[in-house]
């Protein structure tokens, strides 16, 4: 009984420090450029299939993730200077075609180079999966946590304790006066949105030894980090990471106490009804409209 | 606002007129078939644009109506042998409570809040349909009975005489979804120039400033809401009994993005200009399919290229060209500034 729930809280905790990593991104980019970008799913996607690809090429595995994360970056810089930087006098609306024009671009791109089917990555570990009081766990997910922790702790360094980090604050609280004080928002926004797509290419390469990757896995990926960000209430750290893992753990739990049908649909009720009585999501800021 | 007025007098006359004159192009069965599926998808653009375009409030799923339309239609005359008028209608009420219902809450919500909530409902209904297959078929789909009106049944593989004339069902079919795309129009812009679309114009310019000089925007948006889920679930059952078999992919997320995309492509709050949206996508990749394998690649990329360097939509960019073009004609100092 108790061996169950711990089993179903392990596989929720993973696939929930997951979400958070694609949160993460969705509040970076919102938070330096108010743009929700529904390209963010095809990071993972980018950085698990490639990671999988430069395996099979016999390059050792830290290489091939440092080569992943690397070019998910210059697609995320690209991403911005190609599409999002040229319209940024766009409407909410326009813009968020624009990301999903892009992610469609990605996933045909995706199609053509590696093909429809499932791709498999091997578990980091020789040892696949360890026993903690009667649970199995897999050893993949301590990887997926231990990564997530790390960058989640640097990112909280990286805000705090640099002064890269403070001009991003900055710009996301008032761009025009950012730009007064000698803070460059163009190259502030580019690297809102490399660090973005390294975060996803992370959560991407983590994750792909649990669930398996295929060119179309960003989409639904993509989708359920956004509804973390937003259960967390859009543009906060801390939420994001809160509603990735709640988002996590509910998931689980449905899929074994309730329906592995309704698995997916977890994720949206969750938001409606959180939005239904709570705005602004649970750590969203309150913020009056300006007339 | 006057600059409005002489773009839609004749507009309804010459959309009546391109409509009528299309078969005389169009070659074979197959350019038929997608000139009525256009038509119908058209017309449920047109309804999404009211709310959208006019409304200003963003709808990521609007797809789950337009399904939930072909859904109730195929049921009720299929499983339970209703005749096709009285279960459209049947369908039309649901989704429009179900609207109404959900649109209160969901419509408090704004910008990116609005998007997540909209995007949320339309995936839930989109699971229910595609895991209730006792009642729906399932991921398989579902086959729906052909349209009847009045006990006649209107198939697209049978033949008619109209006034002596021997039609094909696929004709005469084509000719329905064209008059319901005209009739949308219509019924578009009787509501945008109501009161109901002077104050959904005040709502997108701004909310505050609408709700300061009176207007009851909570309710202008809700009724907004529920009227374009009603378009697009009468059309959906439209379009169930033309196409004759259903799969969830009717209501999927996919299908929103698509619908939206063709407001913003086309040109949201320019009823016209969704409709040149409707038809320029789902015309394109019956011309990408010669592309095979970069189809999709293609798809994206022209996608992301036309809202870049025409983020206002095509139609309202063209116009403006064709303004610019033309002669200005001698104006006062004083308006200089358009």
């Amino acid at each position: 009984m108790f061996a169950e729930f711990l089993q179903y809280l392990f596989s929720g905790v993973t696939i929930g420090a997951t979400y958070a990593l694609v949160a993460l991104g969705f509040t970076l980019v919102y938070n330096a450029s108010h743009v929700i970008n529904f390209a963010q799913g095809e990071f993972l996607m980018i950085g698990g299939m490639s990671t999988v690809s430069l395996l099979a090429m016999g390059v050792p595995l830290p290489l091939a993730i440092a080569m992943a994360v690397a070019l998910a970056a210059v697609l995320g810089v690209a991403l911005h200077k190609l599409a999002i930087a040229p319209a940024r006098k766009a409407d909410v609306i326009t813009l968020i075609i624009i990301t999903i024009g892009a992610s469609i671009f990605l996933r045909g791109l995706a199609q053509i180079i590696w093909g429809k089917e499932f791709h498999a990555m091997p578990s980091f570990s020789a040892t696949e999966s360890v026993n903690v009081l009667g649970a199995v766990m897999y050893t993949q997910s301590l990887w997926v946590l231990a990564v997530a922790g790390v960058l989640v702790l640097l990112l909280a360094l990286f805000f705090t304790r640099t002064l890269m980090g403070k001009a991003i604050l900055a710009t996301s609280m008032n761009p025009g006066a950012a730009r007064l004080m000698g803070i460059r928002t163009q190259f502030v926004l580019m690297l809102a949105f490399m660090l973005a797509a390294v975060l996803g290419a992370m959560a991407g390469i983590m994750v792909a030894p649990v669930t398996l990757t295929a060119y179309d896995i960003g989409i639904m990926l993509g989708l359920k980090g956004f509804v973390a960000a937003a259960i967390g209430g859009m543009g906060s750290g801390v939420g994001a990471v809160v509603g990735g893992l709640l988002l996590g753990i509910a998931e689980a739990m449905t899929a074994g106490y309730i329906s592995s049908d309704y698995k997916d649909a977890v994720a949206f009720l969750l938001i409606l009804v959180i939005l239904f009585f709570m705005p602004r999501g649970l750590f969203g800021a309150r913020v009056a409209e300006r007339v | 606002m006057a600059l409005r007025l002489p773009e839609r007098v004749p507009g309804l006359p010459v959309l009546a007129l391109v409509l009528l004159l299309l078969p005389l192009f169009l070659g074979n069965e197959f350019h038929l078939d997608i000139a009525t599926q256009i038509a119908l998808i058209a017309a449920t653009v047109v309804g999404l644009n009211l709310l959208v375009g006019y409304g200003g409030q963003v709808s990521l799923g609007h797809a789950a109506f337009f399904g939930m339309g072909a859904y109730a239609s195929a049921i009720l005359t299929g499983t339970y042998g209703w005749t096709s008028i009285p279960a459209l209608l049947c369908g039309a009420l649901l989704v429009a409570v179900l609207a109404w219902t959900l649109g209160r809450p969901i419509l408090r919500l704004k910008g990116h809040y609005l998007s997540m909530a909209t995007l949320g409902m339309g995936i839930i209904i989109a699971i229910v349909i595609n895991n209730e297959g006792w009642l729906t078929g399932g991921p398989d789909g579902l086959a729906v009975e052909p349209l009847t009106v009045l006990g006649a049944e209107l198939s697209i593989f049978d033949h008619y005489s109209l006034l002596g004339l021997e039609v094909s069902g696929a004709m005469l079919w084509y000719g329905l979804a064209a008059l319901l795309l005209l009739l949308a129009v219509w019924i578009a812009q009787n509501l945008v120039d109501s009161p109901i679309g002077r104050a959904l114009r005040a709502v997108h310019g701004s909310e505050v400033a609408a709700r300061v000089v009176g207007v009851d925007t909570s309710h202008y948006k809700l009724l907004i809401f529920v009227i374009s889920a009603v378009y697009a679930s009468v059309m959906g059952s439209f379009y169930a009994h033309y196409t004759g078999f259903i799969t969830p992919q009717v209501a999927s997320f996919e299908h929103s993005i698509e619908l939206i995309t063709m407001v913003v492509l086309g040109g949201m709050a320019s009823t016209y200009g969704v409709i040149l949206g409707a038809v320029l996508l789902m015309l394109l990749p019956q011309l990408l399919t010669d592309f095979q394998d970069y189809e999709m690649m293609m798809f994206g990329l022209i996608l992301m290229l036309t809202m870049i360097f025409m983020p206002k939509g095509l139609l309202p960019t063209l116009s403006e060209a064709v303004r610019r073009l033309r002669p200005r004609p001698a104006t006062t100092p004083a308006s200089g500034q358009e």
